[in-house]
């Protein structure tokens, strides 16, 4: 399947999602936003700066998602995930009916990036080393998060053993992520990916808002019923 | 027959007196105490001499200050009775006491025998329970700390008449040389006492509340009021066999009846009959004011009120001052306990003439009813000259608008609504969360009420306020008030009362913080503490530091200085010790921040040093 050409007047709108919670820790990750600011097209965001109460805006980050044709999650790799902020924004940025389910069609068609670090070296990643897996086995959720949302997820760009590298491999590093944002879609890559697999979300598979509410206050109710009557039969014997 | 047409007569001259006279005086700005005096005056053997048996009329009256202290009583449920015996028997005992030895002393030195000097210093000791209440009660006094010290004196006062009464024939005795009580009476008397006593608190308890619950299945109105009635007088009728003051059981009664659910009906049954039967005590009052003593012995009785009207207001005046009654209250109350009382009647007329001569007795007697008299008038004159001066003084000229009246069942309960409640108050009705908000600075409320906010004007240090407001309901009580003494007066008020409530108080400084955990609140915040932080937080990014790390490194520090505060609470009132735990946490603090940074400059400082080399020096 051929990649979505966009007008040549225009490039493909990037945005960055930058989500480190101690820049001042970072060696690459720092390096490779730097790298993208300068680049037309991309719009940054640094989740930790933007939102470092995790009080995340839902509407002004779907209106930057709708308007993007490339969406880059980029951050150190944590505990075989990504860092807690990243997922939160994930956990209310995507919201059911918008980003997936009926009528959630708002990201469909567009790519899904994984830019990331990690600080076990490439070959901790393997059935014999301390990490047990190779590194391929912990990307599924990234994956599936987009293909949910009838995303193509592109193939990541990781650098194993940020801490240890040379400075020479971080240096090419950056400069193969900023060769990427400059030249997307034209990537060799893209022309081999299949299309993204259609996930629809049976309605059964999903409780009726107003059933979830109702169970939700029938329960509260209950719970209240049984608060007060405690109180009164205090009350009672007092 | 004579018997019906003397009730006949006698019932138009007391309603037909009192419905002349009383609406005048309050008219004139005298209030209803004195418009009953002086009926009672115009009526009496002085005045038209309408009416000879004011004995009887007395005694009968009586029964009005019975059926006050039972409604008293349904006021106050018995666990706060029980926070009340500290005020009860230790200012109590304090006024009585102090009272009646300096009175003792000045009678004693102006050469008057020492049996009469004590009877009377102890009589005149006491004070009007019936005015003083009834005043207090009008002016909604009752709940404030003078309200409340006055009530618990008062309480301690009906006990005091107990051995005051029992003192009385042993002076007789004493002077008779006889002695007319054995041990073993007395033995059995205080037996029945603990009888009577224990019957009404256990009958009260097992029997009364199932009876009513019966009575008021019966559907008839006028026999529930008889019930009421009958209970009263049931319980006046044993106390009077004990030889105990009626009114004190009829107070115990309505204790223990305080929590049922027909304390509103016995209220609204009881207090008709209270209100006339308080009036004709003090129509009886004026009745038996003996002018012709006071003609005979101008001098004497002129001296004798003066006199002991002022010892009694220089040392309760010196009392009040101890016990921390805000000076605004401080002359209503000391007024209130300074006048003689109902009780002192009945002390120097059952002294019986062994221990005090007859002239003596009625000089004593008439001097009382003369101050009961006076200080009604008193009161109003220190309304016109006194008070008027320290509202002046007060920022606040009083209330503009109407404060709440209307019961509320809110969840949640706000006191005070300037910077700090309003935050909280909007954040709440934003959630469509049921409060009330109570504020006692008018223009704030009218401002806000303009706005549209359900905001009620009235001085949260006030119990009946809050209860209003519906503090005995509220599952969350926010005290966000200015000022610290009322913060933690209302604290107290809080706590004693409605115990259900969690509070969540605004502290307006450290030891203001102290003070509320003093208290057992758990729910304090330092109202400039948080927002520093987030200065500390915007000052750290201005110096290029990530968002997120300034907020890691304010919240360390936060969680640091409360640990700190916490560490230091226990010492809070040894300044040099407060001082040392302060130096060595801050210390702590900074050997801990200088570490961390070494550790972040080992892990990465090498790299950034290099990298930092080849590029600009700044972060993302």
């Amino acid at each position: 399947m051929s990649p979505p050409t966009a007008p040549a007047s225009k490039s493909p709108a990037i945005y960055l999602l930058a989500a480190h919670p101690h820049w001042r820790d970072s060696r690459v990750n720092r390096l490779l936003v730097r790298a993208a600011r300068g680049i037309e097209g991309v719009e940054l965001n640094d989740l930790y700066d933007t939102y470092p109460d995790f009080a995340i805006d839902v509407e002004a980050e779907q209106v930057k998602l709708a308007r993007a044709d490339l969406v880059v999650l980029m951050h150190p790799i944590h505990w075989y995930s990504m860092p807690p902020l990243q997922k939160l924004w994930l956990d209310e940025v995507l919201t059911y009916g918008w980003a997936y389910g009926t009528g959630g069609t708002a990201l469909g068609g567009k790519d899904l990036w994984l830019v990331a670090t990690t600080g076990g070296p490439e070959e901790s990643y393997h059935p014999q080393s301390y990490n047990r897996y190779f590194f391929d086995a912990f990307l599924p959720p990234y994956e599936q998060t987009g293909v949910l949302c009838g995303m193509r997820f592109l193939p990541p760009l990781i650098l194993h053993g940020a801490r240890s590298a040379t400075d020479a491999e971080v240096h090419t590093h950056v400069q193969t992520f900023a060769e990427r944002l400059r030249s997307f879609p034209n990537w060799p890559e893209i022309d081999e990916l299949g299309a993204c697999p259609a996930c629809v979300v049976p309605a059964t598979d999903r409780p009726r808002e107003d059933d979830d509410a109702s169970a939700a206050s029938r329960a509260f109710g209950k719970l209240l019923r049984s608060g007060a009557a405690s109180l009164s039969s205090k009350a009672e014997s007092a | 027959m004579e018997h019906a047409p003397v009730w006949l007569t006698n019932s138009l001259i007391y309603l037909g007196a009192a419905v002349l006279v009383v609406p005048l005086s309050k008219a004139l700005g005298l209030g209803s105490i004195i418009g009953y005096l002086v009926a009672g005056i115009a009526i009496g053997p002085w005045g038209l001499g309408l009416v000879s048996s004011v004995e009887d009329v007395l005694h009968f009256a009586e029964f009005g200050v019975v059926l006050m202290l039972f409604l008293v009583g349904l006021e106050l449920e018995p666990k706060r009775l029980w926070n009340l015996r500290g005020p009860i028997f230790g200012w109590g005992l304090a006024q009585v006491a102090s009272c009646a030895v300096v009175l003792f002393g000045i009678g004693w030195l102006a050469g008057a025998e020492w049996r009469v000097a004590l009877v009377a210093a102890l009589g005149l000791a006491l004070s009007s329970t019936a005015i003083a209440l009834q005043v207090l009660g009008e002016r909604n006094l009752l709940k404030t700390s003078s309200g409340q010290a006055g009530f618990s004196i008062l309480l301690f006062q009906d006990v005091a008449a107990i051995p005051i009464l029992a003192l009385l024939p042993l002076l007789a005795g004493a002077a008779a040389g006889a002695h007319a009580v054995t041990g073993l009476d007395r033995l059995f008397e205080g037996l029945k006492i603990v009888g009577v006593i224990a019957g009404i608190v256990l009958g009260g308890r097992l029997v009364l509340r199932p009876l009513l619950r019966w009575i008021a299945r019966s559907n008839t109105p006028e026999i529930f009021t008889a019930t009421a009635l009958l209970l009263v007088v049931a319980i006046a009728a044993l106390m009077q066999f004990v030889h105990l003051s009626m009114a004190l059981g009829a107070f115990l009664a309505g204790v223990l009846l305080a929590e049922s659910e027909y304390r509103r009906e016995l209220e609204t049954d009881i207090e008709p009959f209270k209100g006339l039967l308080l009036g004709l005590f003090f129509i009886a009052v004026g009745m038996s004011i003996n002018f012709g003593v006071l003609i005979a012995q101008p001098l004497m009785m002129a001296l004798l009120v003066v006199g002991f009207m002022v010892v009694k207001l220089v040392v309760i005046y010196a009392l009040a001052k101890a016990m921390g009654i805000p000076y605004q209250q401080r002359p209503v109350f000391t007024l209130l306990l300074a006048q003689g009382g109902e009780f002192a009647f009945v002390v120097f007329q059952a002294a019986g003439p062994n221990v005090l001569p007859p002239e003596v007795t009625s000089l004593l007697i008439g001097a009382v009813a003369l101050s009961m008299l006076l200080s009604p008038l008193l009161l109003v004159a220190i309304d016109k000259w006194v008070l008027p001066r320290y509202t002046a003084d007060a920022k606040n000229a009083g209330p503009k608008i109407d404060e709440i009246s209307e019961q509320q069942e809110p969840k949640v309960l706000i006191l005070g609504f300037g910077r700090y409640g309003q935050i909280v108050g909007r954040l709440l009705w934003s959630q469509g969360l049921p409060l009330t908000v109570l504020d006692h600075d008018s223009d704030t409320v009218e401002g806000l009420r303009e706005f549209g906010f359900r905001v009620f004007y009235g001085d949260a240090t006030r119990l009946d306020l809050l209860r209003t407001a519906g503090a005995a309901t509220a599952r969350v009580v926010v005290v966000a008030v200015d000022d610290i003494e009322q913060s933690l007066t209302i604290v107290d008020l809080l706590r004693d009362n409605f115990p259900q409530a969690r509070v969540v108080a605004r502290a307006r400084n450290v030891s203001h913080f102290y003070q509320l955990r003093d208290r057992g609140v758990e729910h304090i915040e330092r109202e400039v503490f948080e927002s520093s932080l987030r200065s500390a937080r915007a000052t750290l990014e201005g110096l290029g530091w990530p968002a997120y790390e300034a907020r890691e490194t304010a919240m360390r520090f936060r969680d640091r200085n409360i640990r700190l505060m916490d560490a230091t609470y226990p010492h809070y009132k040894d300044r040099a010790k407060v001082i040392a735990v302060a130096k060595e946490g801050r210390q702590q603090f900074e050997e801990q921040m200088t570490k961390e940074r070494e550790d972040r400059q080992k892990r990465s400082g090498t790299d950034w040093g290099k990298l930092e080399a080849q590029q600009e020096r700044s972060l993302p």
